[in-house]
């Protein structure tokens, strides 16, 4: 496992936190640049660019290995885990930051853009103590401050009414859509500005997967939300926004309601009618 | 198809799925009788052993009176035997016993007999194998656990780590007895010490407010802990690799994803789940470290000490005492002094102690892990 640490050394400098945006219309909250990103020796991205508005959802859609994912973990920089992984010509700048600048302190940079995973990954500890990972790892020790924050979070989820009788008891007793939900407040327990979604619903049930759909409406009044779906339905019922990527490639990204009525690329048109992917 | 019922089987048995008396059949039973008559092998040979030394052992540890275990012979030192009849009286005691014997008796001219070893107890070689398996796990778990988190968790592949993991694979095959001459060669006659004024006959580096001897630190407790710590080094880092890698990388990647540094998702949220694991290797490192007679010979082992290793006048100077063992005293009961059924009690006493002593360490180290397994349940 590669690691920064082994990696060159960088400046360590903590950039300002992103305040919240009253302009929406204006700054977009990433600005992908022409970026190219290789696997290796292998290109994943070509010259992807887009524009991502602040508290919206966007949805990234296309068949698999077309790159959504892969544009996705770059976002929080969680490609750089990988051994081998670096991004060619081009900028990601969120809030205007190029993130990939040597001085941007990493840890920073993840705590402002959080990440649900596929795989609801809760740890093997308590409710409680799952939300709370992310403030104690900031060095917040006040327990009326956490206790707050973990309820606040988990109303959040939707899912304080549930669990408020067994906050000490291990999540891994919860069921599957209720550990995503988990996961989903402890991304948004440490307030990031941006919660990058990796296919949150895939390993869920119909009825989990729409309690989830529904919690995405809601948190978008607060944060900027970035989803990668397989399920076109689920970006058609959830996303402001849609992107479609093919082969590393951006196709075409538009508002919802036009992609999936009036689609300009004829790519879009074969894969969202289903005659490809 | 006939169906296989009563009615179907004659009065001689014989049915549609009789077992044929083919060649594969009897390999087969063969073949099961070779691996069962190994497996009873085995367990008769641990039996054997096991069974001898509680046997004959108890006979010294335990007798019939009250508090049926032989307290003196668990809390003295080794004295030497003295057997003589006195007054038509036999006597059989240790040097103590014998001199005030004498001087009650003003020094009767005796024909006795004197066993070395054979009298006292072993509490001395207790002390120092307890020392020495503490300390040395103490240092190969330490070491090794780090050096299983650098080569799992930061390290990226290549040339150089490849290297180093061989190179950790070889010392797992060194014999121990080259691991004595290590421990010799490098920390009883080399090692640093610090000190105030230059040794000249050993190389030094001054330092500012003080000078490093590489004069050694002689055979001592530090010695033996250091030499039986890179004996036990390869298991301890193999093992923990393996707890590492089990497990999960959703953790890291969650821990890693919420803002955390490496080690610090290392730290609360892989590490704890895979102590266990890494506890589990520490146990057969006990059995190992607290048996291995070669590596403490010339490190750490006297074969007869009056002082404790704790009779020091500074506390610094515990770690440069050096000990009797247990391993070691077998050894030097059973084949460096005459054999006689006095001797063969002390062995068999003082190899029942060890058996003891080290099923004590590890059943303190199983009843640790069961709590951190319960504890870091994933």
């Amino acid at each position: 496992m590669s690691s920064e640490l082994v990696d060159k050394p960088s400046k360590i400098v903590n950039p300002p936190s992103i305040p919240p945006t009253t302009d929406i219309a204006a700054a977009p909250m990433i600005e992908v640049d022409h970026v190219d990103f290789y696997y290796g020796k292998s290109k994943a991205l070509h010259s992807v660019n887009l524009n991502i508005a602040a508290k919206q959802v966007t949805a990234f859609i296309g068949p698999s290995g077309c790159g959504k994912s892969t544009l996705l973990r770059c976002f929080n920089r969680m490609n750089d885990l990988i051994e081998g992984t670096r991004i060619g010509t081009g900028e990601i700048r969120i809030q205007g930051v190029n993130i990939y600048d040597p001085t941007v302190d990493v840890i920073s940079l993840r705590r402002q853009v959080g990440m649900v995973f596929q795989k609801s990954n809760p740890f093997p500890k308590s409710i409680y103590q799952n939300i709370s990972y992310g403030l104690e790892l900031q060095g917040v020790k006040d327990k009326k401050r956490l206790d707050e924050v973990v309820e606040k979070s988990l109303r959040g989820a939707a899912l304080w009414e549930e669990v408020k009788d067994r906050l000490h008891s291990s999540a891994l007793g919860l069921s599957g859509g209720q550990q995503q939900r988990l996961c989903i407040a402890r991304a948004i327990a440490v307030e990031p500005a941006v919660i990058l979604m990796d296919e949150p619903c895939s390993a869920l049930d119909p009825i989990a997967t729409s309690k989830v759909e529904e919690l995405i409406q809601e948190l978008k009044k607060d944060f900027t939300i970035v989803i990668v779906t397989h399920s076109m339905q689920q970006a058609g019922r959830c996303s402001d926004m849609t992107a479609f990527f093919y082969l590393g490639k951006l196709i075409e990204m538009d508002a919802t309601q036009k992609i999936f009525t009036k689609p300009s690329q004829q790519q879009t048109e074969d894969y969202i009618t289903g005659r490809f992917g | 198809m006939p169906t296989l019922s009563i009615s179907n089987m004659d009065d001689t048995k014989q049915h549609v799925f009789m077992r044929p008396a083919t060649a594969a059949m009897r390999s087969e039973r063969i073949a099961f009788n070779v691996f069962r008559v190994a497996t009873y092998a085995v367990l008769l040979a641990a039996t054997i052993i096991f069974g001898v030394i509680f046997i004959k052992g108890a006979d010294t540890i335990f007798q019939r009176e009250f508090p049926f275990i032989n307290v003196p012979f668990l809390v003295e030192a080794p004295e030497t035997l003295h057997v003589f009849d006195h007054e038509g009286q036999h006597h059989e005691m240790g040097d103590r016993e014998f001199r005030k014997y004498m001087t009650a008796h003003e020094n009767p001219t005796i024909a006795e007999e004197t066993y070395v070893y054979s009298a006292g107890g072993i509490f001395p070689c207790i002390v120092g194998t307890l020392f020495l398996v503490v300390g040395s796990m103490t240092i190969a778990l330490f070491v090794g656990i780090s050096a299983a988190v650098f080569l799992n968790e930061y390290s990226r592949g290549g040339r150089v780590v490849e290297l180093l993991r061989l190179a950790i694979l070889n010392l797992a095959g060194v014999p121990s007895i080259v691991f004595g001459l290590f421990g010799f060669g490098l920390f009883v006659l080399f090692a640093p010490v610090f000190a105030s004024a230059p040794d000249a006959s050993h190389v030094y580096i001054p330092l500012g407010f003080g000078y490093l001897n590489f004069s050694g630190w002689g055979v001592s407790l530090i010695s033996g802990w250091f030499t039986l710590a890179f004996m036990v080094l390869p298991v301890v880092i193999t093992a923990s690799e393996e707890s590492l890698k089990a497990v999960p990388k959703g953790f890291r990647e969650g821990s890693l994803a919420l803002g955390a540094t490496q080690w610090e998702a290392i730290r609360t949220n892989v590490l704890p789940y895979a102590l266990p694991g890494i506890l589990t290797s520490s146990i057969l490192g006990i059995a190992r470290v607290a048996g291995e007679t070669a590596p403490i010979m010339f490190t750490a082992a006297y074969v007869v000490r009056d002082r404790l290793p704790w009779q020091v006048e500074h506390l610094l100077d515990v770690l440069f005492q050096g000990v009797m063992a247990l391993p070691y005293h077998i050894y030097v009961v059973s084949s460096k002094i005459p054999q006689n059924s006095y001797t063969e009690r002390v062995q068999f006493g003082t190899a029942f102690v060890f058996l003891g002593l080290v099923l004590a360490i590890a059943l303190s180290s199983v009843i640790l892990r069961n709590r951190l397994r319960a504890r870091y349940r994933w």
